[in-house]
């Protein structure tokens, strides 16, 4: 048995608005791979839960007349890389989210649980920053949409209220329309491990005159929060795509971030293999982009 | 407190089942204690070894972390469903060809994850099939011998489906 104090169901999201504002005990639980665990442990015992399992309208993914990209907070990695529109529009998200833990997992968590969870290591998170995405956060009263670098408050916490949910994970269409990307999980085993590092590149080539015109770099693992490069990033837009930008993209993430010693990796090797993973991740955008490498 | 129990319906191996079940149980207890279905596993009940895996619509899922009372409507399949009149499905005899068991606690696990993979009908390259069956974990056979198990199977469905 789980140590769970009360179990409510909601079927709306003004329904999950209410129950969490009339049970200030309780929590959200979606997918339950984060708070079932927690709960295992102890760390969550005796917690109330809301589920939000049974919301038709946070689950699967819609894209809009103007293109932006509507991705329920309920939908599972599994039928995010599954998606049509995803593998058409944002495959990297849909590659990102497929390295998650092992199948029995992406089967079960979700991408609304991923972000609000917190976690920094978060597989989805560095790409949904490299994106530019926005969070649409209902209360039952009107609710609101941020940035995602401004919901990310510190380590496992974020910009969430009592009462409030994360509905949608939107992806404007100017941010992805004629962007690629890629993302690098680096861990100690190929699955069911958690990243040492990660980082996601998205980046928009003009192949005719070979020029890197926009670039986005994001990392996880790298600081308490998922951390935009934004230094790397004005430092790399606009040159030209050769050896001399790959060379730069190594060394200037290594001055940009900051990793910490931990039992997973020390500072010096995450140094290292943060310079790497950028480049690779670069290359292989402007790979998929059709530009020239040389 | 939780004191109501909660009247499940679900589709178990083909057969409907309606049982009342307590909110905090797992699905893992309720087909354990319930159900008599013995096959899934209680490994770390954290999700980490796929001891429990049942197939839930179509897809694998670690049944220590899913509540019983999510199963309501749901089709699920565990090991116990797969035999036809006694007899043992293609992928469990060929893990018993290709030794493919030791002590056996991670069998049925591996074999319902196998079971979705090989149903797909697709033909995977080794390093696919190995990232298919990664939510699992045996602590005996060295992972080899599984693999080789499926992959036999995949190339015998995939000669047939040409073959036809
Ligand atoms: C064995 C194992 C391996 C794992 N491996 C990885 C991995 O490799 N990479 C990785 O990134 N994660 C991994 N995880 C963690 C976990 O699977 C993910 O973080 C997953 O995305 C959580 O989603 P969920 O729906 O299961 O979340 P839940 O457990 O349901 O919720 C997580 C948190 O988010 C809140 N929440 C959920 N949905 C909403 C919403 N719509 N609005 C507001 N708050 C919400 C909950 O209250 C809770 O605090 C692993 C977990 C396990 C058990
Ligand atoms: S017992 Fe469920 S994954 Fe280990
Ligand atoms: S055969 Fe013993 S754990 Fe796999």
């Amino acid at each position: 048995m789980y140590d769970i104090e009360n179990y409510y169901n909601a079927k709306s999201v003004e329904e999950a608005a209410a129950l969490l504002r009339e049970h200030p005990d309780s929590r959200i639980i979606s997918g339950g791979s984060d708070v079932l665990i927690k709960i295992r442990e102890g760390k969550m015992a005796g917690t109330s839960l809301v589920c939000i399992r049974d919301i038709k309208e946070i689950q699967g993914i819609s894209k809009k007349e103007n293109g932006d990209i509507y991705i329920g907070a309920g939908t599972t990695f599994s039928h995010i890389t599954n998606d049509p529109i995803i593998q058409e529009c944002i495959p990297v998200l849909g590659e990102a989210v497929d390295q998650v833990g092992g199948p029995q997992i992406r089967n079960i968590g979700t991408i609304g649980g991923n972000i609000c969870n917190g976690a920094v290591s978060a597989d989805s998170a560095p790409t949904v920053f490299s994106l530019n995405a926005l969070l649409r956060i209902e209360d039952g009263n009107g609710g609101r949409t941020v940035p995602v670098k401004e919901f990310y408050l510190g380590p496992g916490r974020v910009d969430l209220k009592r009462g409030e949910i994360l509905t949608h994970v939107i992806i404007p269409a100017e941010e992805y329309q004629g962007y690629h990307g890629h993302y690098i999980k680096y861990s100690m085993r190929k699955a069911m491990d958690i990243a040492t590092l990660s980082c996601s590149v998205v980046s928009r080539v003009d192949t005719e005159k070979n020029i890197l015109e926009d670039v986005r770099i994001t990392f996880g693992v790298a600081a308490p929060v998922p951390f935009r490069c934004e230094k790397t990033e004005a430092a790399l837009k606009g040159m030209p795509v050769d050896e001399k930008l790959y060379q730069t993209i190594e060394e200037s993430i290594r001055q940009e971030i900051s990793p910490r010693d931990s039992w997973r990796a020390s500072r010096e090797f995450r140094l290292q293999i943060g310079g790497e993973i950028a480049k690779r991740a670069l290359i292989r955008t402007v790979e998929l982009a059709g530009g020239n490498r040389k | 407190m939780i004191r109501d129990k909660v009247l499940v319906k679900c589709i178990v191996n083909g057969k409907e089942v309606a049982e009342y079940v307590d909110p905090r149980e797992s699905l893992l207890d309720m087909l354990r204690n319930r159900l008599g279905l013995t096959s899934v596993k209680k490994g770390c009940e954290v999700g980490e070894c796929g001891a429990c895996t049942v197939i839930i619509d179509g897809e694998t899922v670690d049944s220590c972390i899913y509540l019983a009372v999510w199963a309501e409507g749901k089709n699920i399949r565990t090991l116990e469903g797969l035999e036809k009149n006694g007899d043992l499905t293609r992928i469990q005899e060929a893990f018993i060809e290709e030794g493919a068991i030791q002590c056996g606690f991670c069998t049925p696990g591996f074999v319902m994850s196998a079971t979705v993979l090989l149903e797909r009908g697709e033909v995977l390259t080794r390093e696919a099939i190995k990232k298919h069956m990664s939510g699992n974990l045996c602590r005996c056979t060295g992972y080899q011998n599984i693999v080789n198990a499926v992959e036999k199977v995949m190339k015998e469905n995939a000669a047939e489906n040409e073959g036809a």
